[in-house]
C-alpha cells in the first residue's frame, strides 16, 4: 500500500497552457505539504462544459476512460485542482452508480471503469487532510497585513449532495487557509456567485457583467486581492480585467491569486515553481499593501 | 411570457421525455421562483428559469426548445442547489438544450459553434488544445477579432501552445464519439 497521501493527479488540460501556473504551484504545495502526486497514465479531456451540454453519457464517458486509467495506480483517490474538471468527474462516478447508466458508459470505452475510487479537489485534500493547523505549522513567511477576498466560484461546492464538500452557499476552506497563513480574510459576499464561466469567447457582454460584479465587491470589501480555485474564474477575472473595464467604465486593477500560489509564498517556496509572473494584473500592488498594513498596525 | 392555449398545444410526450431523460419529476415544481431568484443569468435569458420549468409541465416543446435560455445556462447549480423541491433544474435545462440541438435549433449560434470547436479538438487531439480551438472558432464564426487584445497579454506569458498536446490514447478518445455517434444513429 502507498503512503497515506497518494492520489492519482488530474491536471486538465488548462493546466498545461491558460492556468499553468495553477498547476506548478498546486504540484509545489502539495509537494511541500505531504501530499504525493502521480499523474494519470495519459489522461484525456474531461469535456468540460461542452460535452455536458451535448449529452450526458458522452460527457460520463470522457471522464470515465480517466477513472479508468487512475484505477491502475496504487493509490487512495482521484484528485484535481480545476473544479470544472472535478464537477465532470464527481457527475460521471455520482450517476455511474447507476448500473443501467454505467453500462452505457462503459460501451463508449475500449477499457471500462470500475468506478471505485473517491475523487476529491486539491483544495478539499488540502483543508481536510493537512488541515488550517497543518499548513500553519509550515509557514516560514506570514501573509500578515494582506486583505484578501476568496473566491470559490460556482460550481466547487455544488449541488452539494454530488460535490459533498464544505457549504454550498458559504463555503470557508479558502478562508481558514488564508487566516492560517496570517491573511486578513475580508467578508466576500459572492463567494459562489458565477462569473461568466465559458462565456469569454462567445458572449463577453457576460462576462463582463458578472465578473465585473465580482471586483466591484471585491473593492468593496477592500480586498487587496482576490484568491481563486478556478482556472476559468481566475481567467475571467485577470485576463479579461481590462475587457471588463472598458465594458463598465471601471478602473480595477486588482490582483487575481490562485489560492495554491499565497500558500507557496507563506510556505516560503521558490519563485519559479508559484509562477506569480504569469499573472495578468501584477501582483506586485497586493505584496506593497500587505507592507503598509504592517508598518500601519506596528506604529 | 405570452399567453399559451393549453387544450390544442400540450404535448405530453414531450414532458415524458424530458422526465426520462432528467430523470427529474418536473410536475413537483410549484413555481416558486427561487430558481429564478438565484439565476445570474437572468438578466440575459429571453425566458426565466423557473418559466421554462413551466414551459415544460404545460408540455409546450416548441416554445421550451427554441429559447435562448437554454443555450445560455451555465450550469452554475444554483437552481439546483435552492429548489425547495429537490428538483435538478439544471439537469433539466441541460437535457432540453440536448432536445434543442438534436431538433436543429441553435439561437445563440456562437454558443453552439464554440461547444463545437471544443469538443472537435477533444475528438481531434484527446485534449483541448486551445489556440486550435480558438483559430477554428474564428473561422467558423468569421470573428478574427475575438479576443485580439489578449494577444499581447498572454502570448508573452508563453502559457500558450502552438501545438496540441496529442495523448498516446488519442485513439481511445476518438473512439469514445466513434461509438457515441454510431449509437445514436441506430
Ligand atoms: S425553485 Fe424549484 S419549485 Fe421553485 S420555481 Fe424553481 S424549479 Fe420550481
Ligand atoms: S444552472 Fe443555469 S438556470 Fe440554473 S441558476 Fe445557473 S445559469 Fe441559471
Amino acid at each position: 500500500m502507498s503512503s497515506s497521501l497518494t492520489y492519482a493527479y488530474y491536471p486538465g488540460c488548462s493546466g498545461l497552457g491558460t492556468s499553468i501556473e495553477y498547476d506548478q504551484s498546486t504540484r509545489a504545495i502539495c509537494a511541500a505539504l505531504g501530499i504525493e502526486l502521480v499523474d494519470i497514465p495519459d489522461w484525456s479531456c474531461c469535456g468540460s462544459t461542452p460535452a455536458h451540454t451535448v449529452d450526458h453519457t458522452l460527457s460520463a464517458a470522457l471522464s470515465a476512460r480517466n477513472i479508468a486509467q487512475a484505477e491502475e495506480l496504487d493509490v487512495q483517490g482521484i484528485i484535481t485542482p480545476c473544479p470544472s474538471c472535478l464537477t465532470n468527474l464527481k457527475t460521471a462516478s455520482h450517476r455511474m452508480e447507476d448500473p443501467e447508466f454505467k453500462e452505457k458508459v462503459n460501451k463508449l470505452l475500449d477499457k471500462p471503469a470500475e468506478n471505485r475510487l473517491p475523487i476529491m479537489s486539491v483544495l478539499q485534500v488540502i483543508s481536510e487532510k493537512v488541515g488550517p493547523e497543518g499548513v500553519a505549522k509550515k509557514v516560514v513567511s506570514s501573509l500578515e497585513g494582506l486583505r484578501v477576498a476568496p473566491y470559490y466560484g460556482c460550481i466547487m461546492n455544488r449541488p452539494p449532495d454530488v460535490m459533498d464538500f464544505d457549504d454550498c452557499e458559504n463555503p470557508v476552506a479558502m478562508d481558514e487557509l488564508m487566516a492560517a497563513l496570517g491573511a486578513d480574510v475580508a467578508p466576500f459576499p459572492l463567494k459562489v456567485e458565477c462569473c461568466g464561466a465559458s462565456f469569454g469567447v462567445a458572449r463577453k457582454d457576460i462576462v463582463a457583467k458578472l465578473s465585473g460584479k465580482l471586483l466591484d465587491a471585491a473593492e468593496d470589501v477592500e480586498a487587496h486581492a482576490m484568491v481563486t480555485a478556478c482556472p476559468l474564474c481566475q481567467m475571467n477575472l485577470d485576463l479579461r480585467q481590462d475587457q471588463i473595464n472598458s465594458a463598465n467604465g471601471s478602473t480595477h486593477d486588482m490582483p487575481v491569486f490562485y489560492y495554491t500560489q499565497l500558500i507557496g509564498k507563506a510556505l516560503g517556496l521558490d519563485a519559479k515553481s508559484l509562477q506569480m509572473d504569469k499573472l495578468c494584473v501584477p501582483p506586485a500592488k497586493a505584496f506593497r499593501k500587505m507592507e503598509e498594513a504592517r508598518r500601519a498596525n506596528a506604529s | 411570457m405570452n399567453i399559451v392555449s393549453l387544450s390544442n398545444s400540450y404535448d405530453a410526450d414531450f414532458v415524458s421525455a424530458v422526465e426520462k431523460e432528467s430523470k427529474q419529476n418536473v410536475s413537483l415544481c410549484y413555481q416558486c421562483g427561487n430558481c429564478t431568484a438565484g439565476c445570474p443569468y437572468t438578466h440575459f435569458y429571453d425566458i426565466p428559469v423557473s418559466q421554462v420549468m413551466r414551459l415544460v409541465q404545460a408540455g409546450q416543446r416548441e416554445t421550451a426548445l427554441s429559447c435562448k435560455s437554454i443555450w445560455l445556462c451555465a450550469t452554475c447549480e444554483s437552481c439546483t442547489t435552492r429548489c425547495p423541491n429537490e428538483i435538478d433544474v439544471a439537469r433539466v435545462m441541460d437535457v432540453l438544450r440536448h432536445m434543442a440541438r438534436r431538433a436543429g435549433y441553435a439561437p445563440e449560434p456562437k454558443v453552439k459553434t464554440f461547444t463545437d470547436s471544443f469538443l472537435s479538438s477533444v475528438e481531434k487531439h484527446g485534449r483541448v488544445f486551445e489556440m486550435g480551438l480558438m483559430a477554428t472558432y474564428m473561422s467558423k464564426t468569421g470573428r478574427f477579432l475575438t479576443d485580439a487584445d489578449l494577444g499581447p497579454k498572454i502570448l508573452p506569458k508563453g502559457k500558450l501552445s502552438f501545438k496540441p498536446h496529442p495523448i498516446v490514447g488519442k485513439e481511445q478518445v476518438a473512439n469514445i464519439f466513434k461509438r457515441y455517434n454510431e449509437e445514436r444513429n441506430s
